[in-house]
C-alpha cells in the first residue's frame, strides 16, 4: 500500500475516565475521500478535534506522511495544511465575502499608526479563492445576503486559503438544498482530482456511499468497520452504527385512517408564498409534504400555526374554522408545531429539560387563585415522558437543553407536545441533523402519536423518510400542491419530478 | 415587482435619514425662521458635543458593549481643565492635551477592566460613572468654576468661515468613518460584535474562533469612546465658559439614544459614525424647533422621548420587514396563470 497522507494510530481519549475513543486506527490515502459515519456521540467530533489541535489524545499517534504529528494548538494543524469546513458556518454576516475570506490576516498597510486594509490585495485574494470553488460572486457582497448554499461555498473557499492538503468536511450538506449539495460534491470531486485528501463526515449515508472512496464506521469510540466504499451499503452501515438492525429504518404505524377530519385547509392563498392550497388531514393519518426548499412548505406550516398571515382561504381545525390563527389559539385547540430550527423556535435553550417539556402545559398543572403549580405531579409526568422517549440526559431538572444532542433536543420538543396532548401535529424537518439511532426513536414516537388518534403533517426533504413513513404524500412546488399520492402508488421518481415542477410542462 | 421591492428596502434602510427629513419639513412648516443657514449652523454647533461622544459610543455599541461613563468623563476632564486654567494659570492650549489624556485614561481603564479582566461593560462603566463624577467633585470641591474668555474663544472662532465645533465634528466623523470602514481595527470590530445566534453569551466567540485578538480590539474601542467624550467636553466648556458640578450629568443616555437613533444596534455588529451624528442632530433639531415655536420647555423631554420611541419602533419594524423580504427573495417568482 502507498504511504497514507494521514494516519490515526491507536488513538485513545477519555473524558473524566469515560472513554470516548478507544484504539482508533484509520488511514487517509493521498487524493482520496474517507467517509466517516457514526451516531452522535460515537466519537467523530472528538477525533476531528484531536486532528484540529483542539484536544490532545491520551494515547496513540497521529502521523502525516509517516512522520509523527502532535498538534498542540489549532495553529499547528493549519501549519500542517489541514483545514476544516464546519457544520456551523463561522462567517460574519455583517462583513463582505472578501473580508470574511481573510479576516484573521487582513492584508494591510501601516499609515498614521493604524493598519489600513489593502483593498486591492483583499479583492484579488478573494477572487482567486472563489475561483477555486467556481463561485462567481462579487467579493464586496455582504455575507448575510447570500443563501446558505452560497455561504457554504464561501466557507470552503476560506478553508482553501492556506492551500491545504487535507480537508475535513463536517456535515457540510445540512443546510443545503439538493442542487447546492450536488454542486458541493462536484467541488469535492475536483479537489480530490487536484490531489487533496478529504475526510467527509455526514449523517446522510447515501451521500457518503456515493462520493467516498473509503468508509469508516465509528461506534462508541471504536472503529466498527472500515474499507473501500464498494463493500458497504446503507443497511450495513446502519447496522454497524447502531449495533443492531432497526427493523427497517422507517417503521410503519399501525393506525387506520378514520373518516374524521382533524384539519382541513380550503383554497388557502398568500400572494408570493402559497397559492390555493387544499387538503384534508384525518385522524390517525400521517400525511407527508414533499417539495424543494422554497416551494412554500415551511411557509405553509407557519401559516397553519398562525405565525404568518394569509389573505384568502379557510383553515378548519376539528370542524371549527380558525379565522385568524395565532399560535396560542392553535396550541389551545390541540395543534403543535415542531421545526428543524429547534434552537430558535422550539426550545428555551437555557431552560432545563423539565421546564421545556412543561412549558406548554403549565396551566394544566396549576390551580387556585394564584395558579400555584403542582410541582410534584409535573415532575412525575415529565420524568415519565423522558423515560418513554428515552431522552438521554443526566439530570432533567437542572441540565440546560443546550447541552443535549440534536436528536435529544428534538425529543424534548416532542415530549412537550405529548404532555400537552396535542392531536394535530405539524412537523417541519423533524430529523434534520439528527443521527440514525435517535431518528428511529423519533419515528417510533411519531407513529405512536398517530396510533393514538393524532393527525400528523410531516414536511421533509428526505424522500426516503416520506415514502417510508407516510400514508399519503402531497408534493408542493412554487407555493402550490402539484400532486397527491396514496401510499400504494408511491413512486420516488414521480414525486421528485413533480417537486421540480415538471408535471406542469408535460 | 423587483423594482418596487428594492425601493421598499431602500426606504427602510435609510429610515433614520427619512425620519430626519420629515422632522425638518414639519418644523419648517411650523416656524419660518427654522429654515435658515444660520439656524442650521447653530443646531450643528449645539449638537456637536453629543454628536462627537455618540461617534465614540458607536464603536462601543458595535462591539456589543455599552459605556455609561462618558458623561462623568466629560465632567472629570472639565474639572481638571478648570482647576488648571483658573488656579494654576495654564493657557488653554496646554489644557487641551490634558483633557484628551483624561478621556483616554478613563477609556483605557474601562477597556482594561472589560478586555483583560472580562468584567461586564454595563457594571464596569457604571462604576466609572460614579468614580469619575466623584473625582471631579473632589477636584472642584463641588463648586462651579467660571472659565476665562480665552476658553470661550474656541466656540467663537470661524476658521475657513465655519465655526470650530463644526470643523472638529467633521474631522472626528471622517476619521471615525474611515477607521470603521477601511482599517483592520474596524473590520475586526464588526466581526467582534457579530452574533449569528442572537445569544448574548455568544458575542465575540465567533470572532475569537476566527483568530481575532478580542482584548486588543475592546481596549481600543473604550479608549476611543473616552477620547471622543473628552473632545465633546472641550467643546462644551467652550460653549458654557464654566464647569458646573452637574456638567454632563445624564448626558450618557442622550448620547446612547442618539447613537441608536442613527441606526446602531444595541446588540452589536451594526452601526455607522454618520448615523450617530444624524441621531444627535435629530434630537437637537427637535429641541431647536420647539424653542422656535415657543413651546413649554417642560415639553421637550416628552417630545424627545416620543421621538426615541418612534425611531426604535421604526427600526424594529424595519428589521422584521427586511428579514421577511429576504425570506421571500429565495422564492422563484411564480408564473402567471
Amino acid at each position: 500500500m502507498i504511504q497514507p497522507v494521514l494516519e490515526f494510530s491507536h488513538i485513545d481519549k477519555a473524558f473524566f475516565g469515560v472513554p470516548v475513543l478507544t484504539d482508533v486506527c484509520l488511514a487517509l490515502a493521498a487524493g482520496s475521500i474517507l467517509g466517516l459515519v457514526g451516531e452522535n456521540g460515537a466519537g467523530k467530533s472528538t477525533l476531528l478535534n484531536i486532528l484540529g489541535g483542539i484536544l490532545p489524545a491520551d494515547a496513540g499517534q497521529l502521523r502525516i506522511d509517516g512522520k509523527p504529528f502532535q498538534p498542540a494548538r489549532a495553529a499547528d494543524s493549519s501549519d500542517a495544511r489541514i483545514a476544516m469546513v464546519h457544520q456551523e458556518l463561522n462567517l460574519f454576516g455583517n462583513l463582505s465575502v472578501a473580508e470574511n475570506l481573510s479576516l484573521a490576516e487582513l492584508p494591510c498597510k501601516r499609515w498614521a499608526g493604524l493598519r489600513w486594509v489593502d483593498r486591492g490585495t483583499l479583492a484579488a485574494r478573494a477572487t482567486s479563492l472563489l475561483g477555486k470553488v467556481g463561485f462567481e460572486a462579487d467579493p464586496d457582497t455582504l455575507v448575510e445576503r447570500l443563501s446558505p448554499g452560497e455561504r457554504q461555498m464561501v466557507e470552503i473557499a476560506k478553508a482553501l486559503r492556506g492551500n491545504p492538503r487535507i480537508l475535513v468536511f463536517d456535515e457540510p450538506t445540512t443546510s443545503l438544498t439538493r442542487p447546492e449539495a450536488e454542486r458541493l460534491f462536484s467541488i469535492i470531486g475536483q479537489l480530490r482530482a487536484e490531489g487533496k485528501s478529504i475526510i467527509y463526515v455526514s449523517h446522510n449515508l447515501e451521500d457518503v456511499l456515493r462520493i467516498c472512496d473509503q468508509i469508516a464506521v465509528l461506534r462508541d469510540g471504536r472503529v466498527q468497520a472500515s474499507g473501500p466504499a464498494g463493500q458497504f451499503d446503507v443497511g450495513r452501515m446502519i447496522h454497524q452504527m447502531v449495533g443492531r438492525d432497526l427493523d427497517g429504518l422507517f417503521p410503519r404505524h399501525q393506525a387506520s385512517r378514520s373518516n374524521e377530519v382533524v384539519l382541513e385547509v380550503r383554497r388557502l392563498s398568500q400572494s408570493g408564498v402559497v397559492n390555493n392550497i387544499q387538503f384534508k388531514l384525518h385522524r390517525g393519518e400521517l400525511l407527508g409534504i414533499s417539495g424543494l426548499m422554497g416551494s412554500g412548505r415551511t411557509e405553509l406550516a407557519r401559516i397553519l400555526f398562525g405565525l404568518d398571515r394569509y389573505e384568502q382561504g379557510e383553515i378548519i381545525l376539528h370542524g371549527r374554522p380558525l379565522p385568524q390563527p395565532r399560535p396560542a389559539r392553535c396550541i389551545r385547540r390541540g395543534m403543535a408545531l415542531l421545526t428543524e430550527d429547534r434552537r430558535q423556535e422550539g426550545l428555551l435553550m437555557e431552560g432545563s429539560v423539565t421546564e421545556n417539556i412543561a412549558f406548554a402545559s403549565l396551566r394544566r398543572f396549576a390551580s387556585g387563585p394564584f395558579a400555584w403549580l403542582h410541582a410534584k405531579r409535573l415532575d412525575q409526568q415529565t420524568f415519565e415522558l423522558t423515560r418513554r422517549l428515552s431522552i438521554d440526559c443526566r439530570e432533567i431538572r437542572h441540565q440546560p437543553v443546550r447541552t443535549l444532542s440534536g436528536g435529544n433536543q428534538q425529543k424534548v420538543v416532542l415530549a412537550k407536545w405529548l404532555l400537552r396532548g396535542s392531536d394535530v401535529l405539524i412537523l417541519d424537518e423533524p430529523t434534520r441533523g439528527v443521527d440514525v439511532g435517535a431518528r428511529h426513536e423519533i419515528y417510533v414516537q411519531i407513529n405512536r402519536m398517530v396510533e393514538r388518534g393524532a393527525g400528523v403533517l410531516l414536511i421533509s426533504s428526505e424522500m426516503e423518510e416520506l415514502v417510508g413513513l407516510c400514508d399519503r404524500i402531497l408534493v408542493m412546488a412554487r407555493g402550490e400542491i402539484i400532486s397527491a399520492e396514496e401510499r400504494e402508488n408511491f413512486d420516488r421518481r414521480e414525486i421528485l419530478q413533480s417537486a421540480f415542477g415538471k408535471e406542469r410542462l408535460s | 415587482m423587483i423594482q418596487q421591492r428594492s425601493i421598499g428596502v431602500l426606504a427602510l434602510t435609510y429610515a433614520p435619514l427619512l425620519l430626519y427629513g420629515l422632522v425638518v419639513l414639519f418644523l419648517a412648516a411650523l416656524a419660518p425662521q427654522f429654515l435658515s443657514v444660520a439656524n442650521f449652523l447653530n443646531i450643528l454647533v449645539l449638537a456637536s458635543p453629543v454628536a462627537i461622544a455618540a461617534i465614540g459610543m458607536t464603536f462601543v455599541l458595535i462591539s456589543a458593549g455599552i459605556d455609561l461613563s462618558v458623561g462623568s468623563t466629560m465632567f472629570l476632564a472639565g474639572a481638571i481643565a478648570g482647576r488648571l486654567v483658573v488656579d494654576a494659570g495654564w493657557p488653554v492650549v496646554g489644557v487641551i492635551p490634558v483633557m484628551l489624556a483624561v478621556g483616554l485614561g478613563v477609556g483605557l481603564l474601562n477597556g482594561w477592566l472589560i478586555a483583560r479582566l472580562k468584567l461586564v461593560p454595563f457594571m464596569v462603566t457604571l462604576a466609572t460613572l460614579f468614580s469619575a463624577r466623584g473625582a471631579g467633585l473632589w477636584i472642584t470641591e463641588t463648586r462651579a468654576i467660571n472659565l476665562p474668555d480665552s476658553f470661550r474663544q474656541l466656540a467663537v472662532v470661524h476658521p475657513l468661515g465655519i465655526p470650530l465645533p463644526i470643523l472638529i465634528l467633521v474631522v472626528v466623523l471622517l476619521t471615525a468613518e474611515t477607521v470603521l470602514r477601511r482599517t483592520v481595527l474596524g473590520k475586526h470590530l464588526y466581526a467582534l460584535g457579530y452574533n449569528a445566534q442572537g445569544d448574548e453569551h455568544e458575542n465575540g466567540r465567533e470572532a475569537a474562533k476566527a483568530g481575532i485578538d478580542i482584548s486588543a480590539v475592546l481596549l481600543r474601542v473604550y479608549a476611543i469612546a473616552g477620547l471622543c467624550a473628552a473632545v465633546g467636553s472641550i467643546i462644551t466648556l467652550a460653549q458654557l465658559a464654566a464647569v458646573s458640578p452637574n456638567l454632563g450629568q445624564g448626558i450618557e443616555l442622550e448620547i446612547i439614544a442618539a447613537t441608536v437613533l442613527g441606526g446602531t444596534s444595541l446588540f452589536g455588529g451594526r452601526g455607522t459614525a454618520g448615523g450617530a451624528v444624524l441621531g444627535a442632530l435629530l434630537v437637537e433639531t427637535v429641541r431647536n424647533g420647539l424653542n422656535l415655536v415657543n413651546a413649554d420647555p417642560y415639553f421637550y423631554p416628552l417630545i424627545t422621548g416620543a421621538i426615541i420611541f418612534g425611531a426604535v419602533l421604526l427600526d424594529s419594524m424595519r428589521q422584521q420587514r427586511l428579514t421577511l423580504l429576504r425570506h421571500r427573495n429565495i422564492r422563484i417568482p411564480k408564473a402567471i396563470g
